[in-house]
């Protein structure tokens, strides 16, 4: 059952009260980026109709946002997600060579998932590390002069977080 | 050496704090705000020349008196940190190592144009940035300059954060608008502008990070003494982030008399082209500005040494010129394939589409079909002329910049490269593995007599 913890509903509140009266519908995006940390790295159905509840707007009103923009998540995702930047100046120094590594070494293509659901890999459009390129975003975080050396180190952290 | 105006301090040890930050000279500007009348703050800016340091380079003076004061209606001002143009990353830099220097000039800007709830409009992707900035935003409150009855002056200002979640039509400020208000990113149709009815239907300002951080300065030396600085309509400094095949890439920050050629072969900047390779091309301020030639880069097609400045970027129009743009400087070096970089900025284009508009979302998805037909050795000559119809019939045609921001990288890219497509048609395998090389894009550029 998808229901945010009384401490949840608090920081839920606070975020509301940033705007004007009546304005709760701003509070949204945020809203989506706490309920899929949440919830699974992810936004289900049910997970986007209980956030519409918190904030007295109908389910449509959150599927057309969690539609729109990047970075939610519609199915569920790898414990680790790996967003390869290959917009152009990354291109430039190398992005679509660690994409192709990273491909074979998880052994998955672009927008899958490995089998023991640790690993998502995705391209993502140009992240603003365009000076430290090629580089990727692993959660909040970005990873970047990546080489295939550190992408080997990266993985083996991963894995041995489990 | 020049004047740093904004990142002077930003290597100093600990600046992310308002302890440190304050003994170094901040929050001053805050004080002397405070004693002037907001519209005299709006003078100082329209002295000093300020342009929007976002990418369309408007007057910041001149949009800050345009904002509309309605009795009894709130009146907002938004801070456009979305940074996701292709090759821009000072805004990034700006936040990440002074923090501070952003929170100052939003107080000071508030201040002067009556916005009790400021928003800073933070792209989704920059996450750990939100907390860098709450936490200099808690600072400077638990310090009294923000909060109620600021510093005793009567006035109430609260900054707060608000992400997006991965759209860069969301720069655009009234698509940044409706995102603000909990919709999806489709821009509004101009007019109304947003400073009579933006955010919530009330007057807003929407400006960017290095746009806002550059008031504090301006407060601080006086909007004159800020003109004096630059050459022109360039006045101040200006945050420049260079990428690609330098040996120094990064975010510098700029005196707008110094040349192009200075600035990407000088070490006190780029450094020059890595791995000795040659100079081929350059995108000056970000994805959606021309690309151009070396030889057009360095010199205007009058022969004259090209500055980095809004003037002399633009000099020759888009036939053999560019922008400054949002200052996102992207480096080709000779072993780059223009098809190729030109795609990907297609793909980005199509990926970024709001869908409104029907030649954006249909133009952009055809030009990176038809972009990587060519790549892949299986375009035809047509479709060379194909692309140039396709982008003429974008731009100017759609609601928002993003169209023309679609159009015009492919136009710059047939306009200056044509033989390099050409050469892709003609030779389908072999462009497979091969580059088309330097060719004569750095050969002295004619100038007639």
């Amino acid at each position: 059952m998808v229901k945010f913890s009384e401490d949840k509903l608090k920081e839920v509140q606070s975020m509301i009260d940033r705007y004007p009266e009546g304005k709760q519908k701003s509070a949204l995006i945020p809203l989506l980026h706490l309920a899929q940390e949440e919830f699974g790295g992810w936004l289900s159905a049910e997970t986007m109709d209980y956030v519409g509840s918190l904030l007295g707007i109908e389910p449509i009103e959150v599927y057309e946002v969690a539609t729109f923009y990047s970075m939610y998540n519609l199915k569920p995702v790898g414990k680790h997600v790996f967003e390869v930047c290959h917009t152009g100046p990354c291109m430039l120094k190398g992005s679509d060579d660690i994409i192709g590594y990273i491909k074979t070494k998880l052994g998955i293509k672009v927008g899958e998932t490995t089998a023991d659901g640790l690993f998502t890999l995705k391209t993502v459009e140009c992240l603003g590390a365009c000076g430290y390129a090629p580089m990727m975003q692993m959660g909040i975080d970005y990873r970047e002069h990546l080489t295939e050396a550190k992408v080997d180190e990266i993985i083996a952290a991963c894995r041995n977080k489990q | 050496m020049a004047t740093k105006l904004l990142l002077a301090k930003a290597h100093v040890e600990g600046i992310r704090h308002f302890e440190v930050y304050r003994r170094e000279g901040g929050y001053a500007a805050v004080e002397k705000a405070l004693k002037m009348e907001p519209g005299a703050i709006v003078e100082e800016v329209k002295k000093s020349g300020l342009r929007g340091r976002g990418g369309a380079g408007f007057p910041s003076g001149m949009k800050w008196s345009f904002l509309a004061k309605p009795e009894g209606v709130p009146r907002y001002l938004v801070c456009n940190a979305d940074e996701s143009e292709p090759g821009t990353f000072k805004d990034r830099y700006l936040m990440e190592f002074i923090p501070h220097l952003l929170i100052e000039g939003l107080i000071v800007s508030s201040f002067a144009l009556g916005s009790n709830r400021t928003y800073i409009y933070i792209r989704g992707e920059y996450a750990w940035i939100v907390g860098i900035l709450e936490q200099a935003i808690a600072e400077a409150k638990q310090n009294g300059f923000l909060g109620k009855n600021i510093l005793g002056s009567g006035f109430d200002c609260e900054i707060y954060v608000q992400r997006g979640a991965g759209a860069y039509i969301c720069g655009e400020e009234t698509a940044l608008i409706e995102s603000l208000e909990g919709k999806r990113g489709n821009p509004r149709i101009k007019p109304p502008f947003p400073a009579i009815k933006g955010l919530w239907d009330c007057p807003t300002v929407v400006n960017n990070v290095e746009t806002l951080a550059a008031v504090v300065p301006i407060i601080n030396i006086g909007g004159e003494e800020y003109a004096k600085i630059g050459v022109g309509r360039s006045t101040g400094t200006k945050l420049i982030s260079a990428c690609g095949n330098i040996n120094k890439p990064g975010v510098y920050e700029i005196d707008m008399t110094i040349s192009v050629e200075e600035f990407i072969y000088s070490d006190e900047y780029c450094g020059g082209i890595a791995n000795g390779k040659k100079l081929k091309a350059c995108i000056p301020g970000g994805s959606s500005v021309p690309i151009l030639p070396a030889n057009l880069l360095l010199t205007t097609a009058k022969g004259e040494p090209r500055l980095m400045n809004y003037e002399s970027l633009s000099d020759g129009g888009f036939a053999t010129g560019s922008m400054m743009g949002s200052g996102g400087f992207i480096v080709l070096d000779e072993d780059q394939c223009i098809v190729k970089h030109t795609l990907t900025l297609a793909r980005f284009y199509r990926h970024e589409s709001c869908g409104q508009c029907s030649p954006c979302r249909e133009g952009t998805g055809w030009m990176e079909k038809i972009l990587g037909k060519i790549e892949n050795g299986k375009g035809a000559i047509s479709d060379i002329d194909l692309l140039w119809d396709i982008q003429r019939k974008i731009e100017g045609n759609t609601i928002c910049p993003l169209g023309d921001a679609a159009a015009w990288p492919v136009a710059a890219a047939i306009r200056h490269f044509r033989d390099e497509f050409e050469w892709h048609v003609n030779n389908p395998e072999l462009c497979q593995t091969q580059n088309f090389g330097l060719a004569h894009y750095a050969d002295p550029i004619h100038v007639p007599a």
